[in-house]
């Protein structure tokens, strides 16, 4: 699997959404499954799957799958 | 939608302070007059102007009116949560009204006034709550707010209590052994951190291994107070519970979720840049100037987007103790919380949780 298509995978998991739903412009707080409980459960699993470790600003900056991307991209992980 | 610099949240000194809080509160008010008509027909009964020219000026609503009216200024289709808070005397709920944006402040304001206490990385989470208390997802009370908000701070969450909230041993143990002498955060209400964890823990006669924690409390000490456990008792039985622990106790309300008041190395409850306390006289509602004083406390907040809470009367007495002037060097006003007002109901988070409360 690319990094990309695990973003999406894990995306699709933690917010019980379809693979197709993941998109760069879904936006946190815009649907139902995206709440604040199930961005906690996507951090975790983002963590788990990048090896890496995000601090609090990221968690409130990771505000779309867009700016997902672009905070991962910073703990090199290319995409 | 207001624009709050959330950097360096303790940085503002008086002057500059009043000027960028008069100027968000005149709009906000402006905003809530115009798209909250019971808020317009409560301002325009009681006489007063949605614009003024100081902090003291801008009209304040009581906690009450949130438990008798449906306060909210953004079409409800755009309400994303909604936050209860309940008297225990009574069977009034208060409906807090959040929609996508007052959401995302009010997480905002607490990682950037929380970072100032535990720093920008995330630490283990162990919470002095039950795991099921967030069942319903898109309500919450008081302490699923709490806890919610609080998790984005922490990493690899662990909850002390049961459903039925004795203690949860196979959860406690594995948290303290897997994070034996590490940094970790604690986040629970006062009352329940005492009954339910260092009181059971305490009479189970079992040792923990030592953590290095930063312990976050709040909710008051009402509950508290016929067991006569003040700050340092309780402080000192921290000490006791997990080794090493750095305190702060916290004041805030549902009303206002996100720009809470946390106590520094000093044992002061701060005001961060986006909120203020003003102190009013209990016979006649006037401000109180005098740092000292014991008054009513009435909190501001920027943060309030979707419902008029930006100004808020609680039902809480406390005393300023001074402002800018904090040997911690947070700016910003600094007080203290002396109880409820006599003929307030007995509210407060903890007291939620009431089936297998003692009193």
């Amino acid at each position: 699997m690319t990094n990309n298509e695990k973003l999406v995978h894990l995306f699709s998991e933690a917010l019980t959404i379809a693979p197709e739903l993941v998109v760069d412009s879904l936006q946190y707080n815009t649907i139902p499954q995206w709440d604040s409980t199930a961005h906690m459960v996507l951090i975790a699993q983002l963590e788990a799957e990048f090896e890496i470790m995000l601090d609090t600003d990221d968690i409130i900056d990771m505000s779309s799958v867009a700016k997902a991307r672009e905070i991962l991209a910073r703990y090199d992980i290319e995409f | 939608m207001i624009e709050i610099d959330f950097d360096a949240i303790y940085s503002q000194s008086k002057e500059q302070k009043n000027a960028t809080l008069l100027a968000q509160f005149n709009q906000l008010t402006e905003f809530h007059y115009q798209h909250c008509q019971l808020y317009k027909n409560i301002i325009d009964t009681l006489g007063l102007a949605p614009t003024n020219g100081c902090l003291e000026l801008v009209p304040f609503l009581s906690t009450q009116l949130f438990k008798e009216l449906e306060l909210v200024s953004v079409p409800k289709s755009q309400i994303i949560k909604t936050l209860t808070s309940s008297g225990t005397t009574s069977a009034k709920v208060a409906k807090i009204y959040l929609d996508a944006d007052t959401a995302k402040l009010q997480a905002k304001s607490l990682v950037k006034i929380m970072q100032c206490f535990s720093g920008k990385q995330r630490l283990p989470m162990l919470f002095m709550e039950p795991s099921n208390l967030i069942a319903d997802r898109r309500g919450f009370s008081a302490r699923g707010a709490g806890v919610q908000g609080f998790a984005l701070l922490g990493r690899d969450h662990h909850y002390a209590l049961n459903p039925d909230m004795s203690i949860n041993w196979q959860q406690l143990e594995q948290f303290f052994t897997k994070y034996q002498g590490q940094k970790v955060l604690i986040f629970g209400f006062t009352f329940m951190i005492w009954q339910y964890f260092y009181q059971a823990v305490s009479a189970s006669g079992k040792t923990l291994p030592p953590l290095d924690a930063i312990v976050f409390h709040g909710g008051g000490w009402k509950k508290l107070a016929h067991l006569a456990v003040g700050k340092t008792q309780f402080n000192q039985a921290m000490q006791q519970l997990f080794g090493k622990a750095k305190v702060h106790n916290f004041y805030g309300m549902v009303e206002q979720t996100g720009s809470i008041f946390v106590e520094c190395e000093h044992g002061h409850l701060h005001a961060p840049n986006c909120a203020d306390i003003i102190l009013r006289s209990e016979q006649d509602l006037s401000v109180i100037n005098d740092f000292g004083q014991q008054g009513i406390i009435q909190v501001l907040s920027a943060l309030p987007h979707s419902y008029p809470g930006h100004s808020i009367l609680t039902e809480d007495l406390g005393r300023i103790l001074g402002e800018d002037t904090c040997s911690c060097g947070r700016k910003g006003r600094y007080f203290e919380v002396l109880g409820r007002i006599k003929k307030s109901e007995n509210r407060g988070c903890s007291d939620t949780y009431q089936e297998v409360s003692h009193d």
